[in-house]
């Protein structure tokens, strides 16, 4: 899951990285009027006024801006509240004290996927698009590999010291930055992070080096050892649809997409193959609907339940392959499910396969389901649901 | 023959509450060599279901049976452990079916199992391992398949099954069927299963199954073109529709915003065609250039 600003320095803050001193969390106007008040009244000259969303390029959205007075902070604060960024809505705001910025850096830690370890980046060009230096100025970054064992106890002073001498800090901040690094190291593996990225790390007049941006993500799978991630989970930051908060919240694999056609199927290489074959029937699917290995009645009716609360979805593509469960459970739980559904005006396309799917067919049909219609193929299916998703 | 396992693959289970009974039971039942349970607290007892004994530790096993392979199935908070206990222990072949390791998890292990080599671990996340008529390791239904001369290689589960099963239909069996698992970390990547398979006699064609995310496709599409030119190799890349930024159910399974590139299911079949692969564009057309190219 990924953390929006505030949050990542918030993880960065309790694990000794440097941060600014703190802001203001605002919901409304009036909360964040009353927190620049606030933090100008406290001898800051400004502060900044920053959209919390979970996207990149906030800045040239026109979502963070300076305000050296309470009436300039109203000002930003109506125009950075509801802004659309990239398909988010702002409707959180962080009011941070200003920094004095002298220099920008970059510093990130990341899990590598490629070669499975732990990659550190640090360039002395900051605050700008780190793909973007790489690419025009690929000796500016400096990118380093570490394995688990060479880290077992840490990323080591020392190699952090080479890391920032190789991207060429200046002397006097390259200590500071060293010992940062080695705590943005320490974080990156206590809370489970997959990233820990700051743009920029700044200097400030004085020498010393803060995480003026953070991004910051964690590893779902982790959660079970950080209290569920519970405490990042704050209201007004679900950039994506209702729907998928509720998935989530029942523990179910959903994505809501763009198109009419509603899809569940077992199996996350099914579903999203199922997503293709609708694409390729010259449709598109509303959703992403992974309802498990198993697909008992129980998890089909939930699943279903979820589907067609979408507004979007005209017709619904059920796909299962039966491999464990049999042919038969399967036919079960789809029949079942609906009779627990009542009445719903969407037609269900469904194509069982593997084993005992004729068993199963043969109680799809007996059953003579009004919304049922059964499919041989993964291509009749498909068709078939994307015609129906056009008439409806 | 085969790949990973056999018929001298003999199988201990990490994991035997009611799932990795369940299935153990459908393994022993299809004629692999499953030799024992494992559980810290109950060793020396009977594990009734399979009429087999339960060490308390795989190294006991190991010592007493013989084991060579074990399948772990334990919750995913204790799975570390699990593979570098088997590990440890001399376990040959460790095939790890749980889903939900944390990333940093993984990547210890790797670090300390893969990369200090002399084992093979599958996974985790993924149905497991079946050579048809010897043995079946994991969760994969046995029934859809016979033996045969294709090699088919996934990250997915069920669609692996799908693509097994319209195979079997057109009378094509499996040597080896090897599910590596849909997490970003895993064990045994698509090129070093297709490096086994092109060393197996007794397969002649290989299939595989990728997704979006990562680009272990890719690498193993460079090894076949240098190395296995003349192989009849057939691919889908599950996940042309997945939206960037998206997690698709397998944790392995998004497309990063901003990220390397070549993760796009249409990216990943452009650079794999470019090195000679067939790349389908669902998993039936996938079963039907594989039919085409055999027959």
């Amino acid at each position: 899951m990924d953390l929006v600003e505030f949050q990542g320095k918030q993880l960065f803050g309790r694990n000794g990285v440097p941060v600014p001193p703190e802001g203001s969390v605002c919901r409304t106007v009036d909360q964040i009027v009353a927190a620049a008040e606030q933090h100008l009244g406290d001898g800051h000259g400004a502060v900044v006024v920053k959209a919390q969303v979970k996207t990149g390029g906030r800045g040239k959205a026109g979502g963070v801006k300076l305000a050296s007075s309470v009436d300039e902070a109203r000002e930003h604060a109506e125009s950075i509240l509801g802004l659309d960024i990239k398909g988010h809505t702002v409707n959180i705001v962080y009011v941070e004290p200003a920094s004095d910025i002298a220099e920008e850096y970059y510093l990130s830690v990341m899990h590598d996927r490629v070669d499975k370890g732990h990659l550190v980046i640090c360039s002395r060009e900051g605050g700008v698009d780190i793909e973007e230096v790489n690419r025009t100025n690929p000796d500016a970054v400096v990118k380093r590999k570490l394995t688990p064992h060479e880290t077992v106890d840490g990323l080591a002073t020392d190699t952090a010291r080479e890391i920032v001498a190789e991207a060429n800090l200046p002397e006097e901040v390259r200590d500071a930055t060293a010992d940062l690094l080695v705590k943005l190291f320490a974080a990156y593996k206590a809370e489970d992070a997959t990233l820990a990225e700051i743009n920029p790390l700044i200097r400030r007049p004085d020498d010393s080096v803060i995480a003026l941006d953070s991004k910051v993500s964690l590893d779902a799978s982790a959660a079970f050892r950080h209290d569920g991630y519970t405490e990042w989970q704050i209201e007004g930051l679900e950039a994506n649809s209702p729907l998928e908060a509720e998935a989530q919240a029942k523990g179910i694999q959903y994505v809501k997409l763009d198109g009419q056609v509603g899809v569940l199927g077992n199996g996350a290489g099914l579903v999203m193959a199922t997503l293709d074959v609708v694409a390729q029937s010259g449709g598109q699917a509303a959703n992403f609907l992974d309802v498990g290995g198993g697909a008992s009645a129980d998890a089909m009716a939930q699943s279903l339940d979820l589907v067609l609360k979408d507004p979007d979805v005209k017709s619904v593509f059920i796909n299962i392959f039966g491999g464990i469960t049999r042919g038969e459970e399967v036919a079960g739980g789809i029949i079942e499910a609906t009779k627990r559904l009542g009445d719903f005006p969407q037609k269900l396309v469904v194509r069982l396969d593997g084993t005992n799917a004729d068993e199963g067919r043969r109680m799809l049909e007996e059953a003579d389901l009004p919304s049922v219609i059964p499919a041989a193929t993964m291509q009749e299916a498909a068709a078939k649901a994307v015609e129906l998703a056009g008439q409806a | 023959m085969s790949i990973f396992i056999d018929e001298s693959s003999k199988v201990v289970v990490q994991g035997i509450g009611s799932q990795g009974t369940f299935h153990a039971k459908r393994n022993q039942d299809y004629g692999t060599k499953v030799v024992a349970g494992i559980h810290p607290k109950k060793g020396g007892s009977r594990w009734e279901e399979l009429d087999l004994p339960v060490y308390a530790s795989v190294k006991e096993a190991v010592e007493a049976e013989g084991a060579n392979t074990s399948m772990v199935m334990v919750p995913a908070p204790f799975t570390k452990d699990a593979i570098l206990e088997a590990y440890e222990a001399g376990i040959e072949t460790i095939v790890t079916i749980t889903e939900g390791v944390p990333v940093h998890d993984m990547t210890e292990v790797y670090d300390a199992v893969v990369r200090r080599g002399g084992v093979r671990l599958i996974g985790p996340n993924c149905p497991g391992v079946i050579s048809p008529g010897k043995s079946n390791v994991g969760i994969i239904p046995a029934d859809i398949t016979g033996a045969g001369n294709v090699g088919l290689v996934s990250r997915s589960g069920t669609l692996t099954y799908q693509i097994m099963h319209e195979l079997a239909q057109a009378g094509i069996g499996i040597s080896t069927c090897v599910g590596i698992g849909g997490d970003p970390v895993i064990g045994t990547q698509f090129q070093e299963v297709i490096q086994a398979f092109a060393d197996d006699p007794d397969t002649h064609a290989i299939a595989f199954v990728g997704e979006i995310g990562g680009s272990e496709e890719q690498l193993a599409g460079e090894w076949i073109r240098d190395n296995i030119p003349d192989t009849p190799v057939v691919g889908y890349i599950a996940g042309f529709e997945a939206p960037p930024g998206k997690q698709m159910g397998h944790a392995g399974a998004i497309v990063k915003e901003g990220g390397p590139g070549g993760e796009s299911a249409a990216e990943k079949k452009e650079i794999l065609e470019g090195y000679g692969i067939s790349v389908a564009l669902n998993p039936s057309e996938a079963a039907q250039l594989m039919i085409e190219r055999l027959s």
